[in-house]
């Protein structure tokens, strides 16, 4: 690689500059507020973390981990997600802590660089973990708080598709009988390549009713109703057992009031390997890109050694931001330009002014070199200049 | 509105012959028009016009919602985009060709071509270590004056490879154009999409029925 210009980055990092920093600031404020408001306790944990344990525990991919060695030789990722961090936590600092436990964090993950713009290697998500709770309540309850925070920060038209990873799994199993055939239509899925998929299943040696279920998977999805028809592509004790968790979740939504944002999807197939149940994702209308996602993951607490089921959700702060769009309405300070004369005036204005709670700036006349272009940057200017002032 | 993106070029007239068997009203100067941007308010669609390969980037990213683009380029992008329905139309396959068919002689073989991802995928899957020569256009001149062993390209009749005294060594696999749709588009606008996939799902079976008869 040539040398960088002087004023590069890493590829895929980004400068937040101050108009950017307000809103993101006046966003995390409100989401921190709600999800407080509903018992979640905000922590933190370390950028770093091992290979070995967190990096293989996250599910991103291997050539998406940022990976550099200790000086004892031990290879280190930065974080990719805060999900495994905080299994981690919840499983070793906080093991005598009784479940389940509401956490919450807001802190920049890491993925390793793509070429393109658009896909920062470096992001702040914001989400929480309810942890130790195995009923639909509790995905209900993180759904809610989903939908409660986007509508804080201000996003007014959004929605959520909600999908099952176990209704997928136990509807491939019941019709092709092993993990390995099951795992290839997954993975269909998950590439969202339903001409793939659709071709698999007809040269697949099925009866014409188990392709016809397979193929119908891809088209059921809306409201509520269509609940009633997913049962009749698996007919038999797990897909009742799974339309029942639904039937229960929408009925909770409802209770919160957030079920008009919600449609069903089973196609939904996130590329977190570790869900287990529950999955979903929330869009605004108008990003190209997902602003959140989040789901059930039952067998993620058992590689640290405490099993407990959970789930959780994460929002990305700049897409977040993108959807809402940067205001033009800047929140600039004020100034107090002075001249030495009058510099104590000066900064005893400024203090009680500040006390107040104004954003005040104290600037000395000759250190500016364009005062018209300088005074523009303020809300106000108050202007402290010559003798007369003194003692007045 | 739901913007469509199209490609320009070899695949756009049976892009355009498609959507108007599925009943879209689309005007007559729409097939020569110079406009990258053309709305359709009758049908609350816009249409944009861009290269074969941009589509599914457009798409990807959400400016378009939806798009038609050549299983070719979903190979050779690898997109995050959702591939509903398999058009059937401009249908061709990517292949490999050289000089001769016998073995590729030399200690590292070189490869040119248009699509450098889906070449160098199909020779890790046979196994063979070749070093790949992107080129834009006119593969075929590649082998001809000894900058490259084999080419990778899309063949539809192989006339161009005949003519240029090249011979197809090897089938990669076949190509038709394919609905994309953008993964949130997918889920915020479903009622709109859905009933374009409908359509034109009705149109491409009708077709393929008509040629098994």
């Amino acid at each position: 690689m040539t040398r960088p210009f002087v004023f590069e980055k890493p590829l895929g990092m980004r400068d937040t500059l101050p108009v950017l920093y307000d809103l993101k600031t006046s966003i995390r404020e409100k989401i921190q507020r709600v999800t407080e408001g509903w018992g979640y306790r905000f922590m933190n944990t370390p950028t770093l973390e091992y290979y070995e344990t967190v990096g293989e525990a996250s599910a991103i991919l291997d050539q998406q981990l940022f990976k550099l060695l200790d000086q004892r030789g031990n290879t280190l990722v930065l974080r990719p997600d805060m999900t495994a961090p905080i299994a981690r936590v919840a499983a070793s600092s906080l093991k005598n802590e009784p479940f389940p436990l509401r956490l919450a964090y807001d802190s920049n993950v890491f993925r390793a660089q793509e070429d393109e713009g658009g896909k920062p290697a470096e992001f702040e998500q914001i989400g929480v973990e309810l942890i130790g709770d195995r009923t639909t309540s509790a995905d209900a309850e993180v759904i809610a708080l989903m939908a409660a925070v986007l509508e804080e920060a201000g996003l007014e038209d959004f929605q959520i598709a909600i999908g099952h990873v176990g209704f997928i799994q136990e509807l491939f199993l019941s019709i092709v009988g092993n993990e390995e055939r099951a795992a290839v239509l997954r993975r269909y899925l998950y590439e969202k390549n339903y001409v793939g998929y659709r071709q698999h299943v007809r040269e697949m040696p099925l009866s014409t009713i188990d392709q016809k279920r397979l193929m119908a998977l891809l088209t059921i999805r809306g409201d509520g109703s269509k609940l009633e028809e997913a049962i009749e592509l698996l007919p038999n004790e797990a897909g009742e057992r799974v339309l029942n968790e639904l039937r229960t979740l929408l009925h909770t939504l409802k209770a919160y009031g957030v079920s008009d944002q919600v449609k069903f999807d089973f196609t939904l197939v996130s590329h977190m390997s570790y869900y287990t149940g529950v999955v979903f994702e929330g869009y605004a209308n108008n990003l190209g890109v997902p602003l959140s996602n989040g789901g059930r993951y039952d067998e993620l607490l058992e590689r640290f050694d405490r099993p407990a089921q959970a789930t959780g959700f994460g929002i990305r702060l700049d897409h977040l931001a993108e959807a809402l769009g940067v205001t033009d309405h800047e929140r600039l300070p004020n100034a107090i330009i002075f001249s030495p004369e009058r510099r104590e005036e000066a900064i005893q204005q400024a203090s009680e002014r500040r006390a107040d709670g104004e954003k005040v700036v104290v600037q000395e006349l000759s250190g500016i070199t364009n005062l018209d272009a300088y005074s523009e940057r303020f809300e106000d200017v108050t202007y402290l200049i010559g003798k007369s002032g003194k003692g007045m | 509105m739901l913007t469509m993106a199209m490609p320009k070029g070899r695949i756009f007239e049976e892009a355009v012959e498609l959507l108007r068997n599925a009943g879209y009203q689309l005007p007559p100067e729409f097939d020569d028009s110079r406009k990258l941007i053309i709305d359709i308010e009758e049908e609350n669609l816009r249409f944009i016009l861009a290269k074969p390969m941009d589509v599914p980037t457009y798409v990807e990213h959400g400016v378009a919602d939806v798009g038609i683009a050549g299983k070719d380029v979903m190979l050779e992008e690898e997109r995050n985009v959702y591939e509903v329905l398999d058009l059937k139309i401009s249908g061709c396959y990517l292949a490999v060709a050289g000089l001769s068919d016998g073995p590729i002689k030399g200690v590292a073989p070189k490869i040119a071509t248009k699509y450098p991802n889906v070449a160098s995928n199909y020779f890790r899957q046979q196994g063979e270590q070749v070093e790949i020569i992107k080129l834009n256009g006119s593969i075929e001149l590649a082998p001809l004056i000894g900058l490259a062993d084999r080419i990778v390209d899309i063949v539809s009749t192989g006339r161009t490879l005949t003519e240029n005294g090249l011979m197809e060594t090897a089938f990669i696999e076949p190509i038709t154009s394919r609905f994309i749709v953008n993964p949130v588009s997918y889920r915020t606008k479903d009622a709109i999409i859905d009933d374009m996939v409908e359509r034109l799902s009705a149109v491409v079976e009708g077709e393929s029925a008509d040629e098994n008869r």
